[in-house]
């Protein structure tokens, strides 16, 4: 009997894991399972191009991840619109949605994360941003023109302002928090992010909460703690995201937000069941702590790695990505890498009310770099990476700082 | 002998290329990746090929030639 390993989610994570296993050489069959009945797409640009630009041809500005045809060409079989309802790691299989049984020597668990609910219910008018679903109705509704009001301004909900800004409407970016991303850059970093929606005509309310939104003759009604009452014809809702594993909570899983894993993400215990993307919550080695990371790029890098320790047991490979991320607000492109969030003291390479780019550089108290942000700075970017890769992982901001200032230097005329 | 394509128009400057790979890829100082090479020996295709896989917007192609 031939080798058999079934990826449940066809999200960035499934795919690449798919097409890794083939690509490295895997004899065995494939079988690749999502809820969803799309092909499988890409999510970042549902929250970017797919709000801002037209349709090209009736094509979506999200291309497949996966056609009909590449799936057949790297024999992986598609199994879509069909959702897992549990798994049965004992016995080796995964039960569907629809009664069929699905037997499996290897697993890969990929079924992502959820758009945290709204806890405003649904009225008409109010979307999250999620699936290529979500997205086509939210700029269907963007697409009429009027009044967005935001809810949250995390990545999504930046991108979502900035998308609306583009078509001319009237947007509100609303936070509960005082300074927008404070959680993640802290807030005097942060409020480079505020005075960005501001420049760009965005009305900000932040250090509010939201205490309802009511569906009102003519639109929507959102109210603040405040007690302030902002009208709308559309309301976007990005706070967060949850993994996806209540279909695994009788699998006998450890389950912790996201399933537990090892260093190479497998589940605790369970060497045939593997962890990618949102849903992993693995040891890093490097951080030496239990992380789980809701990025592009480290779902492709675990995917990588998952696919390499389902083909060769007998040399595992631990996943020990970079955290990076981007986002695309305004006319900034933001890259983030590392966790600023744990910078004991942070250093900013050129001024953001004037300059087109600029670098923020972050330390932990022995002084290593362990964050970085950039703005239209790619290069930046790639220099911290590189530092906080590297083996050892011992690069001081300063070394970092002095080797990006002499490359500011030396880039004409910027 | 594998052989590197970029597009650079597509080019958004996340260069998840460079992390993997960068004895063959690059970026100036605009963001837009830079070949180092493009011709790739083949007992590196599956670490540029990986390289290539992971720009998030399909810039980057390795084709047999």
């Amino acid at each position: 009997m031939s080798h058999r390993t079934v990826v449940v989610g066809a999200s960035i994570g499934g795919v690449r894991t798919a097409q890794a296993l083939r690509r490295g050489g895997y004899a065995g069959e494939v079988v690749l399972v999502d809820a969803d009945s799309e092909l499988p797409y890409d999510r970042p640009p549902l929250s970017k191009a797919m709000l801002s630009k037209p349709m090209l041809n009736g094509a979506e500005a999200t291309p497949a991840l996966l056609t009909h045809a590449q799936a057949a060409a790297s024999d992986i079989r598609l199994e879509l619109g069909v959702a897992a309802h549990s798994l049965d790691v004992a016995a080796g299989t995964v039960d569907l949605a629809d009664g069929r049984r699905l037997a499996f020597d290897d697993v890969v668990l990929a079924t992502g994360s959820a758009a945290r609910p709204s806890p405003w219910g649904r009225p008409e008018g109010l979307h999250v941003l999620r699936s290529l679903a979500d997205a086509r109705a939210l700029r269907a509704d963007l697409r009429r023109g009027g009044r967005v009001v935001v809810v949250g301004a995390g990545f999504i909900g930046a991108e979502v302002a900035s998308a609306a800004t583009a078509l001319g409407l009237s947007v509100s970016v609303v936070d509960p928090l005082p300074v927008p991303m404070g959680r993640v850059v802290g807030d005097e970093v942060g409020r480079v992010f505020e005075r960005l929606h501001q420049r760009h005509g965005a009305s900000t309310y932040f250090g509010s909460g939201v205490e309802d939104v009511r569906r009102v003759p003519g639109g929507l009604t959102v109210t603040l703690t405040d007690g302030t009452r902002l009208d709308a014809d559309t309301v976007v809702v990005g706070i967060g995201a949850t993994p996806n594993q209540g279909w695994l909570e009788s699998s006998g899983l450890l389950l912790d937000d996201g399933v537990v894993c090892d260093e190479f993400c497998r589940a605790v215990g369970q060497p045939r069941v593997h962890v990618v993307g949102d849903l992993a919550r693995w040891h890093h080695r490097r951080h030496a702590e239990w992380v789980r990371v809701e990025h592009w790029t480290n779902a492709v890098e675990q995917a990588s790695c998952v696919a390499h320790n389902i083909d060769h047991p007998e040399a595992l490979r631990a996943c020990v990505p970079v955290e990076y991320v981007w986002s695309d607000q305004y006319d900034w492109k933001v890259q983030l890498a590392g966790r600023p969030w744990r910078g004991a003291r942070w250093t900013m390479l050129g001024d953001p009310d004037v300059d087109q780019r600029f670098a923020v550089l972050w330390a932990d108290e022995a002084g290593v770099l362990c964050g970085a942000m950039s703005v239209n700075w790619p290069k930046a970017t790639v220099a911290s990476r590189r530092a906080l890769g590297a083996a050892g992982a011992t690069a001081t901001l300063e070394e970092v700082r002095e080797g990006l200032t002499a490359a500011r230097a030396g880039a004409t005329g910027r | 002998m594998p052989t590197v394509k970029a597009d650079h128009e597509a080019c958004q400057g996340y260069a998840n290329c460079v992390i993997a790979a960068d004895d063959v890829f690059d970026i100036d100082d605009d963001g837009v990746v830079v070949l180092l090479r493009d011709e790739v020996a083949e007992e590196d295709r599956g670490r540029v090929a990986d390289a290539a896989n992971s720009c998030p917007v399909s810039a980057l192609r390795l084709d047999d030639a």
